[in-house]
């Protein structure tokens, strides 16, 4: 008798989550396809037009597609596949071994990473053959993709796990998810220059993540001169942090609060 | 002899409707014990209970030495479950689901050997687009057993099955039960509790109506019916004194008598007779 340890499963969930998401082509498109879509998309129509002097909306638009991605990763795939895994019994089943459950949440962890990786990764790519984006050469810049990717990455996965509970079901929740995340990248820096949005709105995209994980993308991705392009004409690397741990904080308390392995009513 | 299984008094309200309402039961370690009852009954509220998915509202339950409605990790590696849905486990193949799911546990089988078990290893390798939903049924049933489980929960295992896979299934459940496995199972096929479970207690009404091996079930019903051919007129009558009715045929006949039958009542009709309904 010997208890596999909590590491081995949780490696292995992730390595089972990580073959789902592989195996599963709708969420292989939505996820990696989709980006890179707009991406080509808005540059070929906006790209050629510069934000500020040297800065072309093709640079700023791939800091905010991956932004973007780690939201949609982190936050919206991971709400709607388990509200999915709710619906068809697979969180119950998973509930009815011995399975810890943070080893289960520690495997979701791990496949939004490797999916957000995977796909920056692609974005990157395509940014800097596209847009002749120059990738950042000094470690600070590397050090602070690592922790705004990281912070947004886990910020976005506390809210998803608690948002999948809200949801009443999977297909409800697509309808319900795709508007809020849509608004929010209009407002957000993303599809349109965060400086040209009206300061209300700018003011509302400021609560939310999306906003602060876009600027600082920006700050890695854009040259140190467009700091004083910036809506405060700072990165605000202080306030992102804050912010964004304000919201991974929230957004556990609330996952842990309302998290349910079996539909409403089967309880 | 332990119990595997114990309720006391198990009642769960749903707003102030009783789905289960003072239910008192043991189940032996090592019996095969099955839940008859029609559908709303209350026996898979009973049986989500016992598995620790649902609360219940009132009384005492113990489940392997433990309350389910606190379910720790040791107290799940010692359980086996297999729900009423069919799990659509649409990414693995029967292989990875096994050899997964066995990770899971201290001890678990061999996943060649249960896969051969639950005639799964031509298919060992599908895709899973590709399982019939009984091939489907059989990976639950591995799944639920893969831990090598003290006590398993079987919620309409065979539901959908041909015949040739519930045979297949029941040789299954044999074998669990030789090695000592408690097996508790919920049905609508009373030839399946009839034929696998070692006492049988029908739910109706969220309450225990009758409980007792398959044998005594059926005595319950002191009628019989008897069945023969009346000058090409088929005949049928039921009754507590079938010899007497026997006497009497035979006094009024000096030949064979057409097509005669005596058949004691089967499970069926008692349990018919059990929860009110019509034959």
């Amino acid at each position: 008798m010997k208890r596999p340890g909590w590491w081995f499963l949780a490696r292995d969930r992730g390595a089972v989550e990580i073959k789902e998401f592989m195996r599963s082509r709708e969420q292989m498109i939505f996820i990696f396809a989709f980006p890179v879509m707009l991406l080509v998309l808005f540059g070929a129509i906006f790209g050629g037009t510069d934000v500020t002097e040297g800065v072309s909306f093709g640079q700023y638009f791939l800091a905010g597609m991956i932004a973007s991605g780690i939201m949609n990763t982190g936050f919206q795939s991971l709400a709607l596949g388990i509200a999915s895994d709710r619906d068809t019994d697979v969180l119950k089943r998973l509930h009815g071994t011995p399975l810890p459950p943070t080893a289960f949440f520690a495997g979701k962890f791990m496949q939004v990473l490797f999916v957000s990786v995977v796909q920056i990764v692609i974005l990157i790519a395509v940014g800097v053959a596209a847009y002749g984006v120059n990738l950042p050469t000094t470690w600070t810049a590397w050090g602070t993709f690592a922790w705004v990717f990281l912070l947004g990455t886990a910020a976005s996965v506390a809210l998803g796990i608690g948002m999948s509970s809200a949801l009443r079901n999977a297909r409800a929740g697509s309808a319900i998810l795709t508007p809020v995340v849509l608004f929010l990248q209009f407002i957000s820096g993303v599809f349109i220059v965060y400086t040209q949005v009206p300061t209300f709105l700018q003011h509302v995209a400021s609560v939310f993540p999306l906003k602060w994980l876009a600027q600082g993308m920006r700050s890695v991705f854009l040259p140190a001169e467009f700091e004083t392009a910036e809506a405060t004409g700072s990165w605000q690397h202080g306030a992102t942090a804050i912010i964004l741990t304000v919201w991974f904080i929230a957004g556990t308390l609330w996952a842990v609060r309302t998290f349910r392995w079996q539909r409403p009513e089967d309880r | 002899m332990t119990n595997a299984v114990e309720a006391h008094g198990l009642q769960k309200l749903y707003g102030d409707k009783a789905a289960v309402n003072g239910l008192d039961l043991e189940i032996r370690e090592g019996e095969v014990f099955a839940f008859l009852g029609p559908n709303g009954a209350g026996k898979s509220t009973t049986v989500e209970i016992l598995e620790g998915f649902r609360k219940r509202t009132g009384g005492d339950v113990s489940v392997l030495g433990q309350d389910p409605a606190t379910p720790t990790r040791e107290w799940r590696e010692r359980l086996g479950i297999m729900l009423q849905t069919t799990s659509e486990q649409l990414a693995l193949t029967p292989r990875e689901a096994i050899t997964h799911m066995g990770r899971l546990y201290p001890s678990p089988r061999d996943t060649d050997a249960l896969l051969a078990a639950v005639g799964l290893d031509d298919h060992a390798d599908s895709k899973p687009r590709t399982l019939s939903g009984g091939m489907r049924r059989r990976l639950d049933v591995a799944l639920a057993v893969v831990g090598n489980p003290e006590l398993v929960f079987l919620d309409e295992p065979t539901t959908g099955f041909d015949p040739e896979a519930r045979r297949q299934f029941w040789g299954l459940i044999e074998s669990l039960r030789q090695d000592g496995t408690t097996i508790v199972l919920t049905t609508h096929y009373l030839d399946e509790a009839e034929h696998l479970a070692d006492r049988i207690a029908i739910i109706s009404d969220g309450q225990l109506t009758a409980l007792g091996t398959p044998a005594s079930l059926r005595a319950r019903a002191t009628d019989a019916v008897v069945t023969w051919q009346d000058n090409g007129v088929q005949r049928r009558e039921v009754t507590a004194t079938p010899t007497a009715l026997l006497r009497e045929l035979l006094a009024g006949t000096t030949g064979e008598i057409a097509e005669l039958s005596v058949t004691k009542p089967s499970l069926e009709d008692v349990y018919f007779q059990i929860i009110g309904g019509e034959e």
